[in-house]
Parts: C-alpha cells; structure tokens; sequence
C-alpha cells in the first residue's frame, strides 16, 4: 500500500502531499521536511530507495523516490508494493502530468492543484494503485475536464444573463 | 456494491478499490462481498481485474490464510495475464502465501522460473526471484532439484548487481541477503562481488552489501573481510557510515559467540584501532566488547591488560580529541579491565598513576566512578606486590600517592564517583594508619577483589523459578521517579530480587531442588558481571577470605557513603545503597557457596580445563550466550541506532533555519514573502510619515529634475521631441506634477496615491531605459538616487508596490526595451492626449486616469475644459455642486511645445468589464493670429487590467488561494513570440500590474488584485515560439477579460 505521495522542489518547498493514513497536520509537515532531508542529500547516481527510521513509520516502509529537474516525488510504501513498480508508476504520473499540462512545470502544481489531484485520484486511491495505463489516465481525465467544462457554461450563462 | 457490476469498467473498479476501505471500516462486510470480489477478479477489463487483484492482496497480507483457496484462481491468472502490474501483485501475494501452504510452492516454481527467464521487465523478474526466495525458504529443505533454481536466482541476482543501474544494484542486494539466509553457500561464491559494491559510491548499496558480509564470514576469511572493511572504515567520511561500518565490524566479528575469530589478540587490536577514529559514538560498544573479551577469553587478558594500559597511558589523547561522549567511553572498559585483571600488569604503578592524573577528572563522571573503583583494584595489586617483596617504603608511598590524589575524585559532580572515592579515600586513610603501624594490609586490601567474575546471559534470570512467598512487584524502596533507561530496568528487576534469594535459599536443601539451586547459583555468578557489562558501575562482591575479623572494619567505611548526604539520583545508586546493605546477610550465605562455585565456574569456551560437572553448565550457558547475551551485546547497538538519529534531530532544526534564511535571499519568491509580512505589523501613523518625509526630498529632486531638463530642452529641442515620442511622458511630467495634483485632485484626497504611482512609474521607466540613461548619465544616477530615497516609502503604504523590489531585481538581469503604460487617447494639429488608468486598492471603485496633455502646435493653449458622457457603470467625479453635463476645468495651460498632466478620477460600478467613455477637450487656441475655440473629441477605454493593482503575494499564500478552489479558470495561447521570458514577464507586470509570485525556468505564477478585492492568478508558460497563460480568477468574466487584453499585449511582442 501507498502510505504516502510527497512532491517537493529542491528548495523543499512541498508543492503537493497526499497522505493515505491520517497524521496530523505537524507530522505532515514534520514528514515533508524529513524526507525532504533524507532525500535531498542524496546524490544523482545513487539508487532511488531509502529505508528505515522514518517519523512515517515502521521498518516496513520505503521510500521510493524520483528527482526530476527540479521536483522530487517520493512515494512511501510498504512492503506489498514493488519497488520498481513504484517506479515506474511515479514515471508515469510524471509522464500523465507533462500530457495533462503541456510542457509541465513545478508551478503547474501549484496552480493546477485540483487537476493534479484528479490525475492522482485516477492513479492511487485510497493508497491502492489503481491505473498504471497512462492512456486511460488520460482519457479519464479529459473526460472530467470536458464535464467540468460543460458544467462551469451551464453554471455561468444564467449568471451572464442577469 | 451494485457499483461493482456497473456496465462501465471505469466506475467498477473504483468501486472494486473503495471496497478495500469498506471492510477495514466494518469488516462484517467482508463476507458478503467477497463472492462478488472473486467474481472481479475474472473482469473482461484489465483494469477491474488489477483493481481486484490490488484489493485482495491487501486484504491477503494482513492475513493470508484466508485466502489460501483463491490460490487456484490467482494460479490461473499469473499464467495468462500479461500485465506486469497484476503479476507483480499476484507474485508478492504468492509470496505471502506460500510460507502457509508448502505445495503451493512447489507448484509454483515452475511457473516462476518460466516467468524469470522469459520476462524482459526487470521489476517483474526481481518480484520472481523475490518470491522464489520466499518459495525456498518455506520449503527449507535442499531437494536437489531446488538447487537448480537457487542458482538461477543467484545468477539472475549477480546480473542486477552488476547492473550500473544503483536501484537495480540495491535490489540485487537486498534479495541477495534474503538467500544469505538459508542458502549461504550459494551466495559466498559471490564474495568478490559483494566485496566490490562496498566500494560503491552509494550509501545505502554500501549498508546492503556490508549486511551480506555478516553473513558471509568464517573463520578462514574473516580477518580479510575486517581488514577490508578497516581501511574502508580510514576512507569513510561521513560519521553515519564509519559508525555503521564500525557496528558492523563488531557484528561481524562477535556474532554467533565469535565463532569465526581464531585470534584473539588480533580483534583486541582491532578493537583498540577503532578507538582511534574521531567522532565515533559507538565508544562503549567497543568498550562493551572489550570487556566482553577480556572476561570470556581468560588466554586473552594478558595481552588485553598490555593493550589496555597503553590506552589508559594515552588517555589525555583519547578524552581530549572527542569530548563529548564518544570514544571517551573506551577509557571506563580499559580501567575496569586493568583493575580487574592487575596480576596481569606490568607496570601497575604506572598504570595507576596514569589513572590519577587530574586530568581524569574530565572524563564523564561514570567513568570517574570506574577509574576510582579501580585504582582501588589497582593499589591493592600492589600493595601486595610490595608487601611481598617487603618494600614497605614503596607501599607506603603508594598509600600516600592514593591519600594525595583520591580527593580530586571526592569533589566531582558525579555523585556515583564522589561517593565511591570518599568511601575508598577513607579506607586508604585507614589503610596508612595500619601501614604506619607496620601491620601487613595488602592481603586484605586484595581482599576485598578476591574472587571472580562471569558473564551472564540477562536473561537468565528468568529461567530461575520464583520461590514462594516472593512478591517480585513489591517495591523494597518506594520507587524512582526518575527516568530509567530501558535497558536498566531488567536489572532493577534483578537486584530487588537478588538479595531474597539470599534469603530463601537455606531452607531449600532439598535434594530435588538441586537442580533448581544451580540455577540460582548460575544467577548469582551472573551477578557481577551483568553489572560490568551494563551498569557504570562494576561492583565487586565483597568476598571473605582470611581475614573475616577486618569486615568489621570496611563495614564502618561502607556506612560512610550510605550516609551521603546527595539523594540517590539514579537507581544505580539506590541498588548500590541496597546492594550493600544486604552485603552483611549475603557474605554469610555465600561463604561457603563460593568455594564450590569457584571450581564450577569457569565453563567456557576457551578454558582447558573441562570437569563433569562443568559440562552439565557448559551447554546451558553456551544457548544463554548464543540466544540471550547476544542481545544484550545489541542492546548497546540498538541504542546507538538511535542516537545518531537524535542528532540528525538536532541537524534537523539547524538545517531548517538556515535554509529558511537562505531560501529567503535569493530566491524572489521569499522575499516577496517577508515583505509582504512586514507591512502588515508596521502601524499606520508610521506608514505615513515615512511616505511624507521623502516626498519632500523628493520633490527637490524632480525639482533639479525639472531644471536640468529645462536647460536640456532649450539646448536641443528636436532631441527631445524625439525622446518624447518614444519615451512615456512619464519622466517629463512627472516634475511638474506636484503643482498639478494640488490643483486637480486635492479635493479629491488623492495626491499621495497619485504621486506615487506617477514617480513609480518614472522609476521604472527610468529603469527601464538604460541605453538612455547612459546617454544622459548623470540623469540616470539622480534617477537611481531618487529611486532609493523613494523605496522605504514604497514598502510602507500599504501593499503599494511592494512587489516592485523583486521585479526590479528580476527585470534587473538583462536590459529591458523601453516600456509605456500611456496609451495614445486622441490626437489633431494642436494637442496629443495620452493617457493611463490607475486604480488603488483603498478605493474600491475609483480609478484615476493621468492624462498628458501635449501642446504640438505653436499657439498656447489655455481654458482646457474636459468633459465625459457618464454611462451607468463609470462617470466622472466632478466638484461638487456641478451637474452631469458640466466639464472638469484643465488647471493648467500649455505653452507650445509643453506637455503637462492632469488627473482625473472616475468611479466605477462593475470593474469585471472593459468600457468605453466618450468625451471631449475643449480649449481655447490662441497665436499670434488670434485665438480659436477648439474640440478634440476622445474615447477613454477602461480595460480590465486597469483595475489590477499590483499586489504582492507570497507563495504560500498563492498556494492556500488556488488550493481553496472557488476561483473560475481560463486560458489562452499567444504563438509566435520571439521575446525572452524575462521580458514577457516585465511586460505583464508593467502593463497588466501582476507580480511575479515564483518563477522557476520558463514558467512563473503571477498574481494580482483588482479594486475590488478580486483575485488574479496566472500561470505564464514559455514555450518554443508560443506562450501559454493560464488563470485563475475570483470571477470568470473578468479573467477572460484581462486574458484578452493580455493576449493583444502579448501579440505585439
């Protein structure tokens, strides 16, 4: 199981966490600074996978994490997820982020949270994986966006009307 | 539930996913869903299918028996699916299975080792190999044709970590350790591999392979392996990794009892090496170790007592180079080894006197307390050596040498060591007063030592059955409410217990309870050196020998520091009290128990000297050592685990702050933040004086201004008239300004706003403009000058310009081509009019539009008069009294050639539109050939962005803004523009009064606020030729508005 999705630049500003187990919101943030720092002092040659003595929790949990330019992503799992699987799914989150939003930047975060979000809800839910295809993905969530789309005109025509 | 047969697969799985949740919620649901679940996991769609797989192998984890009937069902899917992601997951389900049902292992491997050779995915294949493991090690049992397949793994293995891929590397190594368990044989063909990762660059590759290396040992290799790993332990820089190594060298060679150390002297070396790393924190499990070996190995202590000596020799050289808890911890196993062992010495003046410098006095006080016991131990060695060689001078200089420096140990802050060095002080005072009398004091000095100690096992303790009538939960002394370290608590356990044993045990003669009673003695050996080994004080059983009729006498000593004054502060000092009060009833019960005992101890491994009866302990103590004193030996090691990690918790905070600084400096975001925070707490009546004063300064500034242009113009007009042109007028009128703000908008109580604004703009125009300004060079420093004076005043009206620093520094970077916010309003023979629409965030529905006047004709222009239609969202704010129809009188005249400002305010209803006002300028023309009545009629545009004020915004903030989801978002997408991105966002933030929020790459959140508290943000994106804007507004007419207008900026870039 996912315990736990991280992104954060490498200032260590976080730019996005979602946790799949309730924490408070101190140890969110007590979580996203010490991973930040286990992370970061790593070099760019060594392998993506870090264990133990994490405030996350039991030696049971990894943390499986990718640097791309200027963002880290770092899943926490636990023993049931398949380290390269992880992988290769923050692989193709990164990939379905770069569809989603052209030419993706560490600021689309910020300021797409909600679609971000959505994409991620597609990808884990509940901490269980729930599509690795990165086409369906995208489908899905064009089709949301299309919806939402539709919605927001329905939802502003009579406001344009008064 | 129906969900989870909906027509549409998209909305089955997710239904399948939640189903997860549900049963951790109300697992009665379990039961009635599973069928259904079972069904899913046949789905026609891959993705229900992996939904479902995903699900029960969650559920299957926790407890896999449960699912142990599914196995068929997941048997038939691993061989026909195709998915990596479902396989994986249905190979880690079936390595969680097979430990419960051994058949299924078998019947498993085939497939897998199918699947390790066919499938290209490395994830997949290492999930095999993984779960082949597990499939082996349920098995357990080496049938020949499993070794096949253990090869297989261990070369699939070999290839991953000879990858150059680290993740893979790592992988390799950790399933490798997984087979290093039941297989070893197998793995240490792979030595040289291993061998070779721990020279690898990264850490956590280097941990891995050193916890192959535990495993890979014997006795043959050892030394090679440890030499190895010390000259890596010489190269290692970071502290984490050399204490790591440092643990593991100690692992390595202690484990399983040092079965694979064939040389004794060569480890105690070893061990005396590691204590010469700096900054180590494993000090005393090295010093554990030491003693562990000095007391297991009698063969050894000759040679550890030499090693130990020289180390106590060199102590100033140990203390000084870590002072805080480190290596310094070595010091209190080398003086307990050369006190216990001092027939060993060599040279014990030496030693003691070593001991005795006041230098030691630094150590921390544990180890004080230690090296005072000790000395003890140590004179009384020598007095008897002295006494027997009837050196009575020499013995009695020794007494003096204790008499003289015993008192620097009385004073210490450690109580432990204060106490034990006033009791010993005392003795040795007695001890001369005997010496002086000529009695003969050595034997019973020594003594006091006599006797030996054994190592036992912590737990042995619990193998002793209770006597009756014990009530182990019964406090003898109330209880502590100090903080008791974990590891000590066992050994409160053991003392309260000890003494009733003492107690009890006499009536117990049973022939029966032999058995039992040997236990109990066996704990009682284990007494002593269970406090050497954990507890900074060794205590030493004051055993009777000969000379029974002294006891008295140490007794009256004794009482001394039971009467100390300090309270007991740690329970060590409460069971030294305790331990000493029951000293008396003890002796007499052990008296004879200790004879016996002394012939049947010394069963170990190393001891030549093997009796029958012996060897009915021998296997006992061995399994304690094994299963139980090893852990204890970890003990130290789990703590040291963790206190590393205290500090990295120290390094935490430390690391946070700085970086909180440094993020703040260069990084524009950050200091957008600091900015914005401070006005926020700066009061108001500060606010404005600090805007007043510099407006004066100011004021003489424009004024020079004023006059050097003046000179300037006269000097070459046509040069200006093109400077006019191209440049905002900004910087011409802004001079002038001051006379005509008093005029036009003092009724109106806008002057500061205004003159700020307009002196903005100057500055950034001025900015803006550096192949100009080094035309006219010293304008340009005045400009920079007058920026300056003008910048405490930017921060302190409230969010005016706060943004403009760190625009400024970022428009800074590269020369910016000149930019106006004037835009051309009307024009004929005798006037040009620009204009530019500024609104203020105090008023939320007033704008101000600057208008320049420019007089291009040679006729003076005078009685300017101007006037708008008001429509019903903007009108013209008139003077009072005046209708609608009326015009605002110009409060100037233009001479020709002259251009001049006027400000005029509008107040706006709905700001989300752009409009458009039409009016007209009537003036009166007058020449030499008379005057002329003229009319120049103008359409004023509000656009949109001119009720954007420039509004700085930090980026959690803006993160907090666009998290809370109530804003509306569009986009647009301007192609073809050649302009560097640093120059597109100057622009924005020029011409649409955005701030940059943060900024990485080509990319930049921006923000803004309209007069009326409506929210801005854009995402601006740099592409190869195009430009993306997204954003995101409080109000979706508005955004589209502002969009399209900044789309017609951009497309003229």
């Amino acid at each position: 199981m996912i315990k736990a999705i991280l992104i954060f630049n490498n200032h260590g500003k976080p730019r996005l966490s979602k946790f799949y187990q309730p924490y408070s919101e101190d140890t969110q943030q007590q979580i996203i600074r010490e991973t930040f720092h286990l992370v970061s002092k790593r070099d760019e040659n060594v392998c993506n996978f870090l264990e133990g003595g994490l405030l996350i929790g039991g030696s049971d949990n990894k943390l499986i994490y990718r640097h791309y330019a200027t963002l880290y992503f770092v899943f926490c799992v636990d023993s049931s997820e398949s380290e390269l699987g992880i992988l290769d799914l923050i692989q193709v989150f990164v990939e379905t982020l770069d569809k989603c939003f052209e030419n993706v930047c560490e600021l689309d975060l910020i300021f797409h949270v909600d679609k971000v979000h959505n994409i991620l809800a597609e990808m884990v839910m509940g901490g269980m994986v729930l599509e690795t295809n990165m086409n369906e993905i995208v489908t899905q969530i064009e089709a949301q966006n299309k919806l939402e789309k539709s919605e927001t005109f329905i939802f502003q025509s009579p406001r344009q009307d008064r | 539930m129906t969900l989870m047969s909906h027509t549409k697969p998209y909305i089955r799985k997710k239904a399948v996913l939640i189903m997860y949740k549900v049963f951790l919620k109300y697992p009665e649901s379990l039961r009635p869903a599973f069928p259904r679940l079972k069904e899913k996991l046949e789905d026609p769609d891959p993705g229900v299918q992996s939904a479902a797989v995903n699900v029960i192998c969650e559920l299957a984890r926790r407890n896999p028996k449960n699912y142990l009937s599914l196995a068929p069902l997941f048997f038939k899917l691993m061989t026909s699916s195709t998915n990596n992601w479902v396989l994986i997951k249905i190979i880690k389900l079936f390595g969680a299975l097979t430990p419960l049902e051994p058949r299924l292992g078998k019947k498993l491997i085939e497939p897998l080792t199918n699947l390790i050779h066919s499938t290209s995915a490395m994830s997949l294949l290492y999930e095999c190999v993984n779960t082949v493991i597990a499939v082996l090690i349920s098995l357990s049992s080496g049938m020949p044709n499993h070794s096949a397949s253990i090869q297989l793994c261990v070369q699939k293995l070999r290839i991953l970590i000879e990858d150059s891929d680290q993740n893979l590397k790592y992988l390799g190594l950790l399933a490798m350790s997984k087979i290093l368990r039941t297989h070893p044989k197998s793995v240490q063909a792979h030595k040289d591999l291993v061998l070779q990762c721990l020279d690898d660059k990264d850490e956590s590759i280097r941990l891995r392979a050193l916890d192959l290396l535990y495993g890979m040992v014997s006795k043959k290799n050892l030394m090679e392996i440890v030499k190895k790993l010390m000259t890596h332990v010489d190269k290692a820089e970071g502290t984490t990794y050399r204490d790591e190594l440092l643990t593991k060298i100690i692992d390595i060679c202690s484990q399983s009892n040092y079965q694979h150390i064939t040389n004794f002297e060569w480890y105690i070396s070893i061990l005396v090496e590691l204590t010469r790393l700096e900054g180590t924190r494993h000090g005393h499990l090295i010093a554990a170790q030491m003693l562990d070996v000095a007391i297991r190995v009698k063969a050894i202590r000759r040679f550890a007592v030499s090693q130990m000596s020289t180390l106590l020799d060199s102590a100033h050289l140990v203390a000084s180079s870590t002072q805080r808890s480190g290596i310094c911890e070595v010091l209190y196993a080398a003086a307990w080894i050369c006190g216990e062992f001092s027939e060993h010495l060599q040279e014990p003046q030496q030693t003691l006197e070593a001991m005795l410098r006041p230098k030691v006095t630094t150590l921390p006080g544990h180890i004080q307390a230690v090296y005072v016991q000790n000395v003890v131990k140590l004179y009384a060695a020598i007095l008897q050596q002295k006494e027997q060689a009837a050196d009575a001078q020499a013995a009695q200089e020794v007494t003096q040498l204790l008499v003289e420096r015993l008192p620097q140990f009385v004073q210490s802050a450690d109580l432990e060591a204060q106490e034990r060095a006033s009791c010993i002080l005392q003795l040795v005072k007695h001890v001369q007063k005997l010496q002086a009398r000529d009695v003969p004091v050595a034997e019973e000095v020594s003594a006091l030592f006599a006797g030996e100690l054994n190592p036992v096992a912590p737990k042995a303790q619990k193998k002793v059955p209770v006597p009756e009538g014990l009530d182990l939960d019964a406090w003898i002394n109330e209880p502590l409410s100090d903080s008791e370290s974990e590891d000590e608590k066992p050994k409160a356990i053991f003392h309260d217990e000890e003494p009733r044993h003492a107690k009890q045990r006499p009536p117990e003669a049973d022939e029966q309870e032999l058995a039992r009673r040997r236990e109990a003695r066996k704990q009682e050996q284990a007494n002593n050196p269970f406090y050497i080994k954990s507890s900074p004080s060794p205590q030493k059983r004051y055993q009777d020998a000969p000379g029974v009729d002294h006891i008295p006498v140490v007794q009256i000593d004794l009482s001394v520091p039971l009467k100390v004054p300090g309270m007991p502060m740690s329970d060590q000092y409460v069971k030294l009290e305790e331990e000493r009060r029951h000293q008396q009833r003890l002796e007499k019960d052990k008296r004879k128990r200790k004879k016996r005992e002394r012939e049947r101890r010394g069963a170990r491994r190393h001891t030549s000297l093997h009796t029958e009866s012996d060897e009915d302990i021998t296997p006992a103590q061995r399994v304690d050592i094994v299963t139980e004193e090893m852990p204890e030996n970890a003990l130290p090691s789990d703590e040291d685990d963790k206190d590393p990690n205290d500090p990295y918790r120290a390094l935490d905070i430390d690391l946070d702050k700085p970086l909180a600084d440094s993020e703040k400096l260069p990084v524009q975001k950050h200091r957008d933040a600091e900015t914005s925070k401070s006005p926020e707490r700066q009061d108001v009546t500060v606010v404005e004086k600090k805007s007043k004063k510099p407006k004066k300064k100011e004021k003489k500034q424009k004024e020079k201004e004023r006059e050097k242009k003046k000179k300037k113009e006269a000097e070459k007009g046509v040069d200006l008239d093109f400077w006019l042109s191209t440049t905002p007028p900004a910087a011409t009128p802004a001079p002038e300004e001051p006379g005509v703000n008093a005029a036009v908008t003092a009724p109106k109580e806008e002057p500061r706003g205004e003159e700020q604004d307009a002196g903005k703009d100057a500055e950034q125009d001025l900015e803006k403009k550096p192949s100009e300004q080094k035309k006219k060079k010293h304008k340009k420093d005045k400009g920079e000058r007058s920026k300056d004076k003008k910048r405490p005043k930017k921060r302190a009206p409230p969010r005016e310009g706060d943004a403009e620093p760190v625009q400024n520094g970022a428009l800074r970077e590269e020369p910016l081509p000149p930019m106006s916010s004037y835009s051309l309003l009307a024009e004929n023979s005798y006037i040009k009019m620009t204009y530019d629409v500024q609104g203020s965030l105090q008023k939320d529905s007033q704008v101000t539009v600057s208008m320049v006047l420019e007089n291009q004709s040679s006729s003076f222009l005078k009685n300017m008069e101007l006037n708008v239609l008001d429509s019903l969202n903007a009108r013209l704010a008139r003077p009072e009294g005046s209708s609608v129809h009326d015009g605002v009188p110009v409060p100037f005249q233009l001479p020709p050639g002259i251009s001049n400002e006027a400000q005029f305010v509008f107040t706006i209803q709905s700001i989300v539109t752009a409009q458009k006002l039409k009016g007209t300028l009537s003036f009166i023309a007058k020449n030499d050939e008379g005057s002329t009545h003229e009319k120049l009629d103008f359409k004023l545009h509000f656009t949109c962005t001119s009720y954007l004020v420039t509004t700085p915004c930090y980026s959690d903030a803006f993160a907090k803004l666009l998290e809370s989801g109530d804003l509306s978002m569009s986009s647009v997408k301007v192609d073809g523009i050649s302009m560097s991105f640093q120059n597109l966002l100057a622009k924005i933030c020029f011409h649409h009064h955005f701030s940059v929020v943060e900024r990485v790459d080509s990319c930049a959140s921006m923000y803004s606020r309209s007069i009326q508290g409506h929210h801005v943000c854009l995402l601006v994106k740099k592409g190869e030729k195009s430009v993306s804007v997204d954003g995101k507004c409080s109000d979706s007419t508005l955004l589209s508005n502002v969009l399209e207008e900044m789309k017609e900026t951009l497309g003229k870039c």
